[in-house]
C-alpha cells in the first residue's frame, strides 16, 4: 500500500495536519480522517455537486480532489461559515424560504451560493440557476432554493 | 479506490522522466475530473499519478494578439472564460469552456485534460480544431508537435508514447473578419454529455459578405472527435448564403459515422449533425458582422 503522506492545510480558517493515502479523496479526508461531515457523498463522481466546497477561492468538487493535492491550500467548508452564535445569511436565508427538506444537498448548495455570490453579489436568476446546475436537489425542487440565494444576495 | 502512488513534479523533465520511467502504470493528474472518476470505478488501472500542477508551463495562458494564445496544458475552464482577450479572440473556446460540467468541475477541468481524455463526444476539442490548435507535447527525446485534429486517434486513446506529455496548446492568433462558434445538443439545458456536438470558425471578406476560410469540426459523431474538411473547403470563396451553408452541413453529414446508445441514434445524430453545423456557421459568421 502506498505510504500515507503528512498534509499541512487550511480548513475554515486554521491550519491543519493530516495523514492521508494518495487514493483518499479531499471529500474523504474531510469526512474520515478531520470528522468533518458537512461535505455529503451524493454521486462520488461529479454530478450531484453534495460535495462542493470552496477550494483556494474556487467552486470545487471535493470527491474529485485527492486529499494530498491540498497540501497549502485553503479549504472552506459549512462547517466554517456559522458564527457560534449567529447563522450566515445564506444560511439564513434558506432557512426563511425552507430551502432545504432532507438536507443532503443542502451544504454544497450553500457553498456553491457562497462562491457566487463572492464573485458576483447580484445576480439575476438565470445566473443563479446556471451557477447552481452541478448542484442535484432531488426534495423541493429548485425554485426555493434559488429564491433563498437571490434573498441571501439581496440581504447583503 | 485502487491504491495508487502520487508524485508532484515540479518540471517537464521531472514529469517526463517519471512517464517515462513508469510506462504506462503512469498517468498524468492535471484537474483529475476525469482521471479521478476513472481510477474510482476501475476504468484505469494506474499505479502512478504524477500531478503537473506544479509545473509553471502547463499552467500558461498567454495571449498575444500577434502570435496568438499558448493554452497551458493544465489551465483550467475558469481561468479562461475570465481572460477577456482571450473571450475575444477565441469565442468559440470560450463556448466550450462554460458548458463542461457546471461551476465545480469548470474550477478544476482543463481544456487540455479535455484533449488527452479523448472523449469522442469532448466538448472542448471542435473548437481547438477549428481554431487550427497545434500541441506541444515533451517527451524523452524532446518536443514534438501535432495538429490538434490528429492528437486523438480512437476513444481515450492519443497519440501520446510512453513518457509522453502534452505541454500545452498553440492557437494562432485570430485573422481579422474572422470568428468562431460552439454548441452542442444535449436533452437538458446544462450538465450533460453531448449527443452531437459542432464546432465552425469562419474568416469573411472585409464587407463580410464572402467566406474567404472556414473550419468544421465535429463530436460525437465518430470514435474521435472529427475535421470536416471537405465540407469545411466547400465554403471558401463561397458568399454567405443558406444553399452554401447547407451544401457544408450535407457534406458534414456525410462523414459522421456514429453509433446508436442511450444518448441518441444514428439517424438522430446524423440529422443533428447538419442542423448543429448549421448553427455552428450562422453563429460564426453573426459574430463577425456583430464586432465592430
Amino acid at each position: 500500500m502506498a505510504r500515507r503522506s503528512h498534509v499541512q492545510t487550511t480548513i475554515n480558517g486554521e491550519t491543519v495536519e493530516f495523514l492521508c493515502e494518495p487514493r483518499q479523496s479531499l471529500l474523504e479526508v474531510l469526512r474520515d480522517e478531520l470528522h468533518l461531515t458537512g461535505a455529503k457523498e451524493g454521486c462520488n463522481n461529479g454530478n450531484c455537486g453534495a460535495c462542493s466546497v470552496i477550494l483556494d477561492g474556487r467552486l470545487v468538487n471535493s470527491c474529485l480532489v485527492l486529499g494530498v493535492e491540498t497540501e497549502g491550500k485553503s479549504v472552506e467548508t459549512i462547517e466554517g461559515l456559522a458564527a457560534p452564535d449567529k447563522l450566515h445569511p445564506i444560511q439564513d436565508a434558506f432557512l426563511e424560504n425552507a430551502a432545504l427538506q432532507c438536507g443532503i444537498c443542502t451544504p454544497g448548495f450553500i457553498m456553491s451560493a457562497k462562491a457566487l455570490l463572492e464573485q458576483n453579489p447580484n445576480p439575476t436568476e438565470h445566473e443563479v440557476r446556471y451557477w447552481l446546475a452541478g448542484n442535484l436537489c432531488r426534495c423541493t425542487g429548485y425554485d426555493k432554493i434559488v429564491r433563498a440565494v437571490l434573498d441571501a444576495a439581496a440581504a447583503q | 479506490m485502487r491504491d495508487f502512488s502520487y508524485i508532484a513534479a515540479n518540471t517537464i523533465p521531472e514529469a517526463v522522466a517519471l512517464l517515462d520511467e513508469k510506462g504506462e502504470s503512469a498517468r498524468i493528474l492535471a484537474g483529475g475530473t476525469d482521471l479521478i472518476v476513472q481510477v474510482r470505478e476501475a476504468r484505469r488501472d494506474v499505479d502512478w499519478i504524477i500531478d503537473i500542477k506544479s509545473i509553471p508551463e502547463v499552467n500558461a495562458l498567454d495571449y498575444n494578439a500577434d502570435t496568438g494564445l499558448t493554452l497551458g496544458a493544465a489551465a483550467e475552464c475558469y481561468k479562461i472564460y475570465a481572460d477577456d482577450a482571450v473571450c475575444n479572440a477565441y469565442p468559440g473556446l470560450i463556448d466550450a469552456t462554460k458548458i463542461i460540467g457546471g461551476t465545480a468541475i469548470q474550477g478544476r477541468a482543463a481544456v487540455g485534460g479535455n484533449l488527452c481524455n479523448a472523449s469522442p463526444a469532448a466538448d472542448g476539442i471542435p473548437p481547438l480544431i477549428v481554431l487550427n490548435a497545434t500541441c506541444v507535447i515533451a517527451g524523452p527525446n524532446g518536443e514534438r508537435e501535432v495538429p490538434v485534429e490528429q492528437f486523438c486517434t480512437a476513444p481515450g486513446q492519443t497519440v501520446l508514447k510512453n513518457g509522453e506529455m502534452l505541454v500545452s496548446i498553440k492557437i494562432p492568433a485570430p485573422e481579422s473578419n474572422s470568428s468562431s462558434f460552439y454548441l452542442r445538443f444535449i436533452p437538458r439545458n446544462e450538465m450533460d454529455i453531448a449527443v452531437v456536438g459542432a464546432g465552425a470558425s469562419v474568416v469573411l471578406d472585409d464587407a463580410k459578405q464572402t467566406i474567404v476560410s472556414a473550419r468544421i469540426a465535429l463530436a460525437a459523431v465518430a470514435p474521435t472527435p472529427l475535421y470536416a474538411e471537405e465540407a469545411s473547403a466547400l465554403l471558401a470563396g463561397q458568399e454567405v448564403s443558406d444553399e452554401a451553408i447547407d451544401a457544408a452541413a450535407e457534406a458534414a453529414k456525410a462523414i459522421a459515422r456514429p453509433i446508436s446508445d442511450m444518448r441518441g441514434t444514428v439517424e438522430q445524430r446524423t440529422h443533428l449533425v447538419g442542423v448543429l453545423t448549421r448553427r455552428a456557421l450562422n453563429g460564426a459568421i453573426e459574430r463577425v458582422r456583430e464586432a465592430t
